[in-house]
């Protein structure tokens, strides 16, 4: 006969499978961190580089060539935070697999990844076509808005943190919509400081 | 002991089994690859378990084509669901049964 610490550990056992086969738990608590600090690198390159100050230009329409500040650069920034964050998040998940003795690619990764895919390619279109009509005041806002919304909806998929990261970016990026002068401040406050705080908590919580 | 181990079903008695078994409680479909990654097991082995268990009527097999290639996915059944929260309260009752 079985003894109770076989059916302790069968059960175990059964739990690990559940969630192994329900839920995508390479994600890096570091991934986090380094996508916090591009964040915080890329606002600041943003505000006193490029001088991007979204309060000032505020809601104009109008012609690219007449902004302040160079919107090619601010793309280009953007996008090279964005490539450098996926790809670091990537790795580190990739090297967590590997630790854990699982695969990056399993059965959940596929249905993460497209429960991401879908609000943030809305949001993608949506910047694209506001930026091709000049509309530019609510870029940084509107980012984290569609952000948060693929964090709350992919949340079922991978640990339950990423849900309230949602929520938290969503509530930034309507603030940082209605107070347009703050939005930088809540691009920086929503894609850095909270990536940092979540990526640690995660780290100490399920790393160690 | 007055725990009955009669309510532990045959079926559930090989860790692999009840493995499928925990797999399919959370997914709807898995098909025989995915399964195979999950549990680690060889195409043989994992092929055998679950012929046993669709024998018992747990688990069913919905066959489809992805493109020309045959896709094998399994579920599991309603009789498969009771039985496998049955097993489960069983194995709780007798794990507190135990530690008192």
């Amino acid at each position: 006969m079985k003894e109770q610490k076989d059916y302790i550990r069968d059960i175990a056992e059964m739990r690990s499978i559940m969630e192994r086969s329900s839920k995508f738990l390479s994600l890096s608590g570091w991934a986090g961190i380094m996508a916090g600090i591009y964040a915080l690198c890329g606002a600041y390159i943003a505000h006193q580089t490029l001088d991007f100050r979204p309060g000032e230009q505020g809601y104009t329409t109008g012609n690219a060539a007449e902004l302040p500040f160079s919107l090619q650069h601010l793309i280009l920034l953007a996008l090279a935070i964005l490539i450098l964050a996926l790809g670091t998040a990537i790795f580190l998940s990739g090297q967590k697999a590997v630790k854990r003795g699982e695969k990056l690619w399993n059965p959940v990764t596929p249905q993460l990844l497209f429960n991401l895919a879908v609000p943030l390619a809305a949001g993608g279109m949506l910047i694209i076509i506001l930026i091709s009509k000049g509309m530019i005041g609510f870029l940084a806002p509107l980012t984290l808005l569609f952000y948060g919304l693929a964090l709350y909806n992919a949340g079922k998929f991978t640990y339950e943190e990423v849900k309230s990261m949602g929520l938290i970016q969503i509530g930034l990026g309507l603030i940082g919509a209605y107070f347009v002068e703050y939005s930088l401040l809540c691009w920086a406050l929503g894609f850095g400081v909270v990536h940092i705080i979540y990526g640690i908590y995660m780290h100490y919580r399920y790393e160690r | 002991m007055k725990i009955s181990i009669n309510s532990l079903h045959k079926a559930f008695e090989s860790r692999i089994r009840l493995g499928i078994m925990s797999a399919l409680a959370v997914n709807d479909m898995l098909d025989f690859n995915t399964l195979k990654d999950l549990l680690d097991l060889t195409d043989g082995n994992l092929a055998s378990h679950l012929k046993a268990l669709e024998k018992e009527a747990f688990i069913d097999v919905k066959k489809t084509f992805v493109g020309r290639k045959p896709n094998t996915r399994y579920f599991m059944t309603k009789a498969g669901r009771k039985a496998f929260e049955d097993h489960l309260k069983a194995l709780e009752k007798l794990i507190r049964g135990m530690s008192e």
